[in-house]
């Protein structure tokens, strides 16, 4: 017997959440693929490490996300109960893992952004928002110095390891627009001082990726199309067979627990 | 004569002592004390509420560490206590206790240094074996067979060891 998607009322309050914690329960999940398959024994670890810490981030998140719906939702019901179009991820973070340089690429772009993210979430005046960064902040520190590390030796490594990683910054560097996209319903919870308006990073951001990227003998491409849809639920084709492995238990086995 | 005031001081110290001889799951030498994680234990009648903060978002010992103090208070006498985790203020390895740091290092991690290391590129810190003592040491990874720890080896002794990362 199917088992039904959970109804979500998205308050602005509600989707602002969502959108956080699903962008770090896909990318902790991504990062998961790599336990047992990494390059070296470090690097297992390292991914499995930072997905961890994702997923931890996102369970905080799903957790105020209920509090704040005030239905019957939970962090469980919220993960594994909401189908492809329910998911309000970046596309940048549902893109398969790809080779090793793909994988830090797309860790690179997000890690940038999340630890600016998170350090301007800690003024927040919601205190809960405010805490769950206090949190993260800590450390995406960590997960961004990973993989400033690892684009520097790419970049600057073989010629294979700098073909790698520019193929990989110019495949993922469409999907990176969408985290300075605000809709309407966040404009108002930015000027309400509750949520964070990226807008204001994106200096910092692209002067970040640019000390690395260059350090690493690698370029930014000069192409401003952006790929937009995930944070409306519109996602590529990656998300649902991701879905379809995360949620698998749940489905199967209705309201099995540990 | 014993005052109610006096007995209920008694009892939260009784119940802080339970909660705090709980230890680390992973890193048995030291207590949730030595750590900082338990933060407040409050006595409301006969109940306990123990606050606790986690370590890393998503730590898999704060579930089995929140078991552990029901488990700890039950015995102690304690029925029903209650354990609640605090968020903030985020937690830090400068509230390790300086006992904590000693017990560590004799255990063989090496304790954190200050949190503000967290953000230089390639991580500049040294850090001293916690075998020989020696600051001839390297990082071979950031992250290592637990979330607080990272991964180092002794260029001195030639052992690798872990080293408690600041956070």
């Amino acid at each position: 017997m199917p088992v039904a998607n959970i109804q979500v009322s998205e308050t602005p309050l509600v989707l602002y959440a969502l959108r956080r914690a699903d962008d770090a329960l896909i990318l902790g999940h991504r990062l998961s693929e790599w336990c047992g398959h990494a390059p070296m024994m470090e690097e297992d670890m390292a991914l499995s490490n930072i997905a961890l810490d994702l997923i931890g981030q996102a369970r905080e998140l799903y957790t105020y996300a209920a509090k704040a719906e005030g239905n019957d939702n939970d962090e469980d019901k919220l993960a594994y109960l909401r189908d492809v179009r329910q998911y309000r991820n970046l596309l940048l973070v549902e893109q398969p893992n790809g080779d090793f340089a793909q994988t830090l690429v797309r860790q690179f772009f997000y890690s940038a952004f999340a630890d600016l993210y998170w350090r301007a979430m800690m003024t927040s005046r919601d205190t809960t928002l405010a805490a769950i960064a206090a949190k993260s902040e800590k450390e995406s520190a960590y997960h961004l110095r990973h993989a400033s590390e690892w684009i520097i030796r790419l970049g600057d490594g073989t010629e294979e390891s700098h073909a790698r990683a520019q193929a990989a910054i110019d495949h993922l560097w469409a999907f990176t627009g969408e985290m300075f996209a605000v809709d309407d319903g966040e404009r108002a919870l930015i000027h309400a001082g509750i949520a964070v308006d990226p807008g204001v990073l994106r200096g910092r951001w692209l002067k970040m990726l640019s000390d690395v990227v260059s350090e690493a003998t690698l370029e930014l491409p000069q192409n401003d199309w952006m790929q937009q849809g995930g944070r409306v639920g519109r996602h590529s084709e990656h998300l649902g067979h991701l879905l379809s492995e995360l949620q698998s238990m749940q489905r199967t086995f209705p309201g099995l627990a540990w | 004569m014993v005052t109610v005031l006096e007995r209920d001081s008694e009892l939260r110290q009784r119940a802080w002592d339970a909660a705090a001889s709980v230890v680390d799951p992973e890193i048995p030498v030291l207590s949730i004390a030595d750590l900082g994680v338990l933060r407040d234990v409050v006595l409301d009648g006969d109940h306990v509420e123990v606050a606790i903060t986690p370590t890393y978002s998503g730590c898999p010992a704060m579930n089995m560490i929140a078991l552990e103090i029901e488990v700890a208070l039950e015995r102690a006498g304690f029925r029903g206590s209650k354990v609640r985790t605090v968020l903030s203020p985020a937690w830090t390895t400068d509230w390790m206790s300086d006992e904590g740091r000693q017990k560590l290092r004799a255990y063989g991690i090496a304790p954190p240094q200050a949190s503000n290391s967290r953000r230089a590129l390639f991580g500049e810190q040294a850090v001293a074996c916690p075998q020989c003592g020696s600051d001839n040491t390297e990082l071979l990874s950031e992250f290592g067979s637990t979330s607080c720890k990272a991964l180092w080896r002794c260029k001195a002794c030639r052992e690798p060891f872990d080293y408690f990362k600041c956070h």
